[in-house]
């Protein structure tokens, strides 16, 4: 089996060497037949990849402990459900899957613009082959996932711990590389405008669809990530500002700027450079974040183990850099486009301000990542930049976000009638002041935490209210109801479903970091506390002896005040035999306002006492939903319209023409 | 124009070589050597019983270079560093270099076993009661502290070291004491 998938990645980076070569040759002489050819190569590419993340799947299903991945990674007791999850579980595994959903995305373009292309599609067509010839070249060079054992064990070390004690290891780094990688698709078109030498706005569109997609994708891997933290490492919290967290951050936020900017370009022909840039430095940012993980550079939790790739993707970063922005420095003079801002408080204003601070969030968060490296390249001292730093540089940023995400939506274009954007506001700023009030009296004292409130309260209020508007205007205005008005105006009404949901994933941020209680407490067994206004009883310690580990099960028993019993918690530690610490599992008791959350610290006398940490973690919950609002308003925004266009042919204008007569109706 | 483009390229290409330049530090070094309190400071002391041998007192290898590897039985991350550490040990025994494996949380019959199977050569000590792990501030194991000539801990790293790491580590003290 380590011969067989040897053989299929290696064959793997001939067809995309070919795929590259044909695409850009094609692209260079007009020969169409070329580009064709290498069109359908993107699927013998997909066919490929996914035949040797097949054969790896099934070498680790059978214990092929030959193949050295299988090894490290798996062993015979390993539930089948975590061998096959061992596939993204280290470094050169997870290259494999990243091959596989880069070869997708590959795939994906080719089946999209199989009849109708954009000029530029030839030369994104070899951009895209050639990052997969990278990652291809990586796996067939210094990572090796199939590389064999002279004498193979007769048991493998197993799955990492950590990565074997929750399922949602199944979805999270999928979710994320979906989201990682389909930056390559923006880049290439990006790329390919400026090496076509595009002067139209033609590709914005295209990028503006595929950004969307992708930027859904990462949402829900980050979000994914947090509830994995959560979930998982018990430590009661979901985002600790490690680097790794941080570096995924960065594209999602550069990538939610060129969201909102695309919209001036569209509309109004403005900055066409800005945007070009911002596709360019979000796939930057993500070959950046994948150089600092697993270019072995950072200490982190996620930090793959030592390997030997560094240098290779340090190269790859250079090369992006360079070409992406030196041919937007070639292009420049194309790119300028006569700067129109009119007034500053309009929405064209706003979303120039939504640009700055979206950037100016990037940019505190990269500066704080990568502090450490700077300091010690310059005095060889080791510093770490924690969560303080982060979090008292980013509030204040991510508040003035959310007043434009409250505000921004009202206001009309060129700003030629501030007043009746105004009288708009005046529900949402009135819910927003008595959130304030109620807050504050209810003893509140942090200001960062009765602003965030208030903010979120206008954010989610003025989203409603103007989709009810918009529903109410269409109602009357049209036939059909409800529903086709939405439809209508479907990208405004996507965009606000997506405020809704940063306004739930803000309140939520802003209740668990100000209003969250812990305490830590030693019990012996039949000893209770009270915490959070519930008695809470150490009943004893459980094990269980399972095929792969022991599992202790310290339950405690849940009271309200009154006497009734509200269930149990059975926080765990888990002791692998790969592991010299054990693993902790928290206990959750979710609800709809706050979480009660228990983890085992230590366990004393043989379980005949437990110190326990308990939190009231308020809000938790509206944070995943809020991030899944947020994803599905992102999607609705990206689902191709009922009516199939031809591009190239007045596509920008037809949605335009639609979108203004929905809002000529809401004013 | 064609100079406002060349200029602009150079500026491109400037800022990049900068921050490739930067990352190229960073890839430099090692991230498992940490930044230890009690790098710099006096090696605390102590006298072991040996696996096979007489007991191990580290003041009496005062003007060696000593690594000092905290290990156990149990821990698969020392399998995968215990080549290196055999290794430094067969290249430098004859330099001045000593290496002392200091059996962690074990029970003496497994750190045999273990010590016979994987072919471990350099001296082991037995730290019942952890009193020696708990002077070295281990959090866990495997850990490795380099001592130099004057009794100094110079460098601590935790998890598995490479031999590249402990091999310049040598060679550097070495050089120093010739000078």
């Amino acid at each position: 089996m380590s011969q067989l998938g040897t053989y299929l990645l290696l064959f793997a980076l001939a067809v995309s060497g070919y795929g590259l070569i044909a695409a850009t040759v094609g692209a260079k002489t007009g020969r169409p037949a070329l580009v064709e050819s290498a069109r359908r190569c993107a699927f013998a590419l997909f066919a490929t990849v996914a035949a040797a993340c097949v054969t790896m799947l099934a070498a680790l299903l059978t214990n092929d402990f030959a193949i050295r991945y299988v090894a490290d990674n798996s062993a015979r007791e390993t539930p089948a459900f975590f061998k096959a999850l061992s596939l993204w579980a280290a470094d050169d595994g997870s290259l494999l899957l990243w091959n596989l959903i880069l070869a997708g995305y590959i795939a994906a373009v080719a089946l999209r613009f199989r009849r109708d292309r954009p000029p530029t599609f030839p030369y994104a067509l070899g951009v895209l082959f050639g990052v997969q010839v990278f990652y291809l070249t990586l796996i067939n060079g210094p990572a090796r996932p199939f590389a064999s054992l002279a004498n193979p064990p007769a048991d493998g070390r197993g799955p990492a711990p950590l990565l074997q004690n929750h399922p949602l290891m199944a979805v999270h780094p999928p979710f994320l590389y979906l989201g990682f990688i389909g930056f390559t698709v923006p880049f290439a078109f990006g790329v390919a405008a400026l090496l076509a030498g595009q002067g139209s706005d033609q590709w914005v569109s295209v990028i503006r669809r595929w950004t969307l997609v992708v930027w859904c994708f990462l949402t829900v891997g980050l979000v994914l990530g947090a509830l994995w933290s959560y979930s998982v490492l018990g430590w009661g919290g979901y985002w600790a500002w490690d680097p790794v967290e941080n570096v995924a951050l960065l594209p999602w936020l550069t990538s939610t700027a060129f969201l909102h900017s695309v919209m001036l370009q569209e509309r109004r022909g403005m900055a066409r450079l800005w945007n070009i840039a911002l596709v360019i430095g979000a796939f930057a940012l993500m070959t950046f974040g994948t150089f600092l993980t697993r270019g072995n550079v950072l200490s982190s939790v996620h930090a793959f183990a030592q390997t030997s790739v560094g240098p290779a993707y340090l190269a790859f970063l250079a090369l992006v850099l360079l070409a992406g922005f030196g041919l937007v420095a070639w292009r420049l003079p194309e790119l300028r486009t006569p700067a129109t801002l009119t007034s500053a408080i309009s929405r064209e204003g706003a979303f120039v301000a939504n640009n700055v601070l979206l950037l100016a969030a990037t940019a505190i968060i990269l500066l704080g990542t990568t502090f450490p490296l700077v300091v010690e390249a310059v005095s060889g001292q080791q510093v770490t930049v924690g969560g303080p730093y982060f979090r008292s540089s980013v509030t204040p940023v991510f508040l003035l976000i959310l007043l434009l995400a409250g505000t921004a939506p009202l206001l009309p274009w060129r700003a030629t009638n501030r007043s009746r954007a105004l009288r708009r506001l005046r529900v949402p700023a009135t819910a927003a002041a008595l959130v304030v009030i109620v807050t504050a009296g209810a003893g509140v004292h942090q200001v960062a935490a009765v602003a965030g409130f208030g903010l979120a309260t206008l954010v989610f209020v003025t989203s409603t209210q103007e989709i009810l508007t918009g529903l109410a205007i269409g109602r009357r205005g049209l036939r059909g109801g409800a529903v086709r008005a939405l439809a209508r105006g479907r990208r405004r009404h996507a965009g606000l479903v997506v405020h809704i949901g940063l306004a739930l994933v803000a309140a939520g941020i802003v209740a668990s970091s100000s209003l969250g209680q812990q305490t830590q407490v030693t019990l012996k067994t039949g000893q209770s506390t009270v915490f959070a206004g519930q008695v809470l009883r150490y009943q004893g310690l459980r094990t269980d002896q399972q095929p792969q580990r022991i599992v202790l099960t310290a339950t405690v028993s849940v009271t309200d005040p009154g006497g009734g019993a509200a269930g149990t918690l059975g926080p765990r530690m888990n002791l692998y035999p790969a592991s010299t610490e054990p693993i902790g599992s928290p206990s959750i008791r979710r609800g709809i306002v706050w979480d009660l959350y228990a983890s085992v610290i230590s366990l004393q006398q043989s379980g005949g006492s437990a110190t326990f940490r308990f939190y009231r973690n308020p809000g938790v919950n509206w944070l995943w939903f809020g991030g899944l609002v947020m994803a599905l308003g992102g999607a609705a925004a990206a689902w191709p319209g009922r009516r199939r266009r031809n591009p190239g042919d007045n596509q920008g204008a037809s949605t335009t023409r639609k979108r203004t007569a929905v809002e000529a109706g809401a004013r | 124009m064609t100079s406002r483009r060349t200029r602009l390229l150079a500026g491109v290409v400037a800022v990049v070589a900068v921050i490739v330049a930067l990352l190229m530090t960073g890839l430099g070094r090692d991230p498992s050597v940490i930044a230890s309190p009690l790098v710099g400071r006096a090696a605390p002391n102590f006298t072991l019983p040996q696996l096979g041998g007489p007991p191990v007192t580290l003041a009496k290898l005062r003007g060696q270079v000593v690594v000092i590897n905290f290990w156990a039985s149990w821990c698969t991350e020392c399998q995968v560093e215990q080549a290196a550490l055999d290794q430094a040990w067969q290249q430098f025994q004859d330099s001045g270099v000593v290496v002392i494996g200091v059996n962690f949380q074990d029970t003496t019959g497994a750190a045999r076993d273990y010590v016979r199977t994987d072919g471990v050569t350099y001296p082991v000590v037995e730290d019942a009661g952890s009193k020696t792990a708990l002077a070295y501030g281990l959090r866990g194991v495997p850990e490795t502290f380099v001592v130099n000539r004057r009794g100094r801990i110079v460098n601590h790293v935790i998890g598995p070291v490479s031999a590249a790491t402990l091999i310049t580590e040598i060679n550097s003290m070495l050089l120093k004491g010739t000078q």
